[in-house]
């Protein structure tokens, strides 16, 4: 792919029949034609003075595709950055490469630096299992294990052997469901199990999970798309907590999350990153013309 | 208006048209299933209508003197005599006092024919467990032969030939009138291993021969293939190679059985000097038989775990076989274990590659262990279908109940397993 390349057409919704919208659409499109993003090249504040994620020239491959195109981010230390963009535009994968989530795809490649800390996170000596205790994540779909609500949030600490006697499991149990707010609502039926819960419970029970370890960094990788407003709510008040003590990298399609939750937004299209910038900037007055047409919906 | 009325009015007129179809699919599902139950019915009905019978025997009680010179015994502790003996005199001694008319030497023998060949032998026995009762009137219960049996049985049914003189009938009539003859509960079926006399033969040996088989089966089929199946799904790479071998497992899976019995005598036997007949080499044919289905069926419980799991365990940092261990095993465990029975289930019917190492021969005793001769149930059956005595018509049957009882059964327990560990997600 050469450096000026076109943008190809972004397959628009099936559901947006009606004939004016669809030649509102076209218009857009042919519009879009004409902005080009300059690989590599990323507008707004990409780097941090203090950063925990330091990532440069990133490039992963499916085979011979490549999802993610040249990339270059500093993730600050706790903040809240969020990542928006249209689907297929590459930002869930390039949030799993920051766990190495993608290494269980045999055909996934990832190439460039990626530093936590200063230490490379490809490293071929790198324990994987060790990073992924300092990396905690949480998915788009709720998905406790099939066993008590207890055990899902005490599953970590003792694979890891964080708690040696039975009243410390206690303890980190009963701090990392107080700390996703879940506490009052389930600590007469930590036995019961965890599927019998809903939606937005299994997705609190699932953050539990992850801070169960005392990550540094969590990764949230479209952590409501499954829920309902108010569990949405619920879900978004524990990212404003949590960011007092972790870093927090959060995948979402929904641009008043981002806008709500997170200091800094990045913009993802096509596998390139756009514009990194605070995010009231982002939402307010972007400096790329995509970002714009994103942020008021003209496409995505 | 006037489009839309027509567009309708095709519709209501093709909707009649699709309910026909509807209702003619139906009936085609409903004919295939009721030809199915059918089918089954006629199967069962014609197994328990001929089989029931064998779980009845026919005895004749009788006051017994036993007496030491018309046996030509007078010390029943010495092997020589016993040997010498003529056990057989106080049965028709018995039975000519039962039945007074019988004088001549001649009606005497055809006397001797109603008690079962081994009426003198339970008399042997007996003696030699308890020497001090030589010269007593005991009252004993023989089996009745099997001439005596069929005829008390099936005296109205034509597809049996009375093998009994009018007067011998004639006798038994008189002998079931007094109540000497009479028909109980046939326990002989149940704590005895095969005779050559039906009356006397049994599916326990047959019964403990399919369990130790089955245990030696289960022993080596379920833990390697379930482990076959978790290397080759979770950590095999995906090449050329591990595609070869999927697919010779799936062709291993439709290899007729009695290859497997072929490759059990040639290699297991001949090579590695194992015994014949013996339940651990069927054991171990038959886990080879079994090994596909199990790696087949693990395989697709492994496949079926969401990976939503699996992502879950890898996030917090569960390596690999922790991962395995922790979640995909136990989730996939009831599909494993139905598999594993429905596996099971073929190896307990399967006959032809017993019948090359040897499981087919005629063996008496109930086998003590997994290396002693035995045989298992369909083979037993096998051989009583092809057996030439009358007797064992109703046994083969008989067997067949008792297989498919144990078939039944397997299965339920597969369902029980599946629903009791069976979670949801």
């Amino acid at each position: 792919m050469s450096i000026n390349e076109k943008i190809p057409n972004v397959a628009t919704k099936p559901d947006e029949a009606p004939m004016t919208k669809q030649a509102a659409a076209l218009a857009v499109e042919a519009k879009r034609e004409d902005i080009a993003v300059e690989e590599g090249k990323t507008v707004g504040l990409p780097y941090s003075d203090n950063p925990k994620f330091k990532l440069r020239n990133v490039e992963v491959f499916y085979g011979e595709e490549r999802a993610i195109k040249n990339i270059s981010l500093d993730i600050a230390r706790n903040e809240v950055i969020s990542f928006i963009g249209p689907s297929g535009c590459g930002k869930s994968t390039f949030l799993r490469c920051l766990n190495r989530m993608n290494d269980s795809i045999d055909i996934c490649q990832v190439k460039g630096q990626l530093l936590l800390d200063d230490v490379d996170i490809y490293h071929s000596k790198r324990d994987v299992v060790e990073l992924r205790a300092r990396i905690g994540m949480v998915f788009q779909k709720p998905n406790p294990f099939p066993k008590s609500i207890y055990d899902n949030v005490a599953y970590g600490p003792r694979i890891h052997g964080l708690a040696n006697r039975k009243s410390d499991l206690d303890e980190i149990v009963e701090n990392s469901l107080r700390k996703a707010g879940l506490w009052n609502e389930v600590k007469d039926r930590l036995d019961a199990t965890a599927t019998g819960m809903s939606g937005g419970q299994q997705q609190r029970l699932c953050i539990a999970r992850a801070i169960a370890v005392s990550p540094e960094v969590i990764l949230m990788d479209e952590p409501c798309s499954a829920l309902d407003p108010i569990a949405t709510a619920k879900v978004e008040e524990l990212i404003a907590e949590m960011s007092e003590s972790y870093t927090i990298v959060i995948v979402t399609h929904s641009m008043q999350q981002a806008a709500r939750v997170s200091h800094r937004t990045a913009y993802f299209h096509l596998g390139h990153l756009v514009e990194v910038n605070e995010t009231d900037k982002v939402f307010t007055s972007p400096e790329h013309e995509l970002t714009e047409s994103y942020i008021t919906g003209r496409f995505g | 208006m006037t489009d839309q009325r027509s567009q309708a009015d095709i519709v209501r007129r093709s909707l009649k048209k699709r309910y026909r179809k509807e209702k003619r699919f139906r009936a085609y599902g409903v004919l295939a299933v009721s030809i199915a139950l059918g089918a089954l019915v006629i199967l069962f009905a014609d197994i328990i209508g001929k089989g029931w019978t064998g779980f009845i025997k026919t005895t004749i009680t009788l006051e017994v003197m036993l007496d030491g010179d018309s046996m030509y015994l007078d010390d029943p502790t010495d092997a020589d005599q016993r040997a010498m003996a003529d056990f057989s005199a106080p049965i028709i001694a018995a039975l000519q006092k039962q039945l007074p008319e019988v004088l001549e030497a001649g009606e005497l023998r055809q006397l001797n024919r109603l008690v079962g060949s081994y009426g003198s032998n339970d008399i042997r026995d007996l003696l030699r467990a308890q020497p001090e009762l030589l010269n007593t009137s005991q009252t004993l219960t023989f089996l009745a032969s099997d001439a005596v049996s069929v005829y008390v049985k099936h005296s109205d049914n034509p597809s049996y030939s009375i093998r009994l003189s009018e007067q011998q009938q004639h006798w038994v009539d008189q002998l079931l009138a007094k109540g000497v003859i009479e028909t109980k509960f046939n326990n002989v079926f149940f704590t005895s291993g095969d005779s050559r006399e039906p009356s006397n033969a049994g599916i326990l040996g047959a019964l403990v021969g399919s369990l130790l088989t089955l245990i030696v089966t289960l022993a080596i089929a379920f833990p390697v293939g379930v482990a076959a199946a978790i290397y080759l799904e979770e950590f095999a790479p995906q090449n050329k190679f591990t595609d070869f071998i999927e697919v010779n497992i799936n062709n291993l899976a439709a290899v007729p059985s009695i290859i497997f019995g072929l490759l059990g005598l040639a290699v297991i036997i001949n090579t590695f000097g194992m015994p014949r007949s013996v339940p651990v080499v069927g054991g171990l044919v038959l886990a080879l038989m079994t090994l596909p289905t199990i790696i087949i069926s693990s395989r697709a419980a492994i496949k079926s775990v969401p990976p939503s799991i699996r992502e879950a365990a890898e996030g917090i940092g569960a390596s690999k076989m922790q991962v395995v261990l922790h979640h995909v095993l136990p989730l996939a465990m009831p599909g494993m274990l139905t598999g594993s029975i429905i596996g099971m289930a073929q190896a307990l019917g399967e006959t032809a590659p017993l019948l090359l190492i040897g499981m087919v021969a005629f063996i008496v005793d109930v086998p003590d262990g997994f290396f002693s001769a035995a045989t298992v149930l369909p083979v037993q059956i096998y051989l009583w279908a092809s057996s030439a005595e009358q007797g064992f018509i109703e046994l083969a049957s008989a067997g067949i109940m008792i297989l498919l009882t144990f078939l039944i059964s397997m299965n339920a327990l597969a369902i029980w397993l599946r629903k009791r560990l069976e979670r949801r997600w």
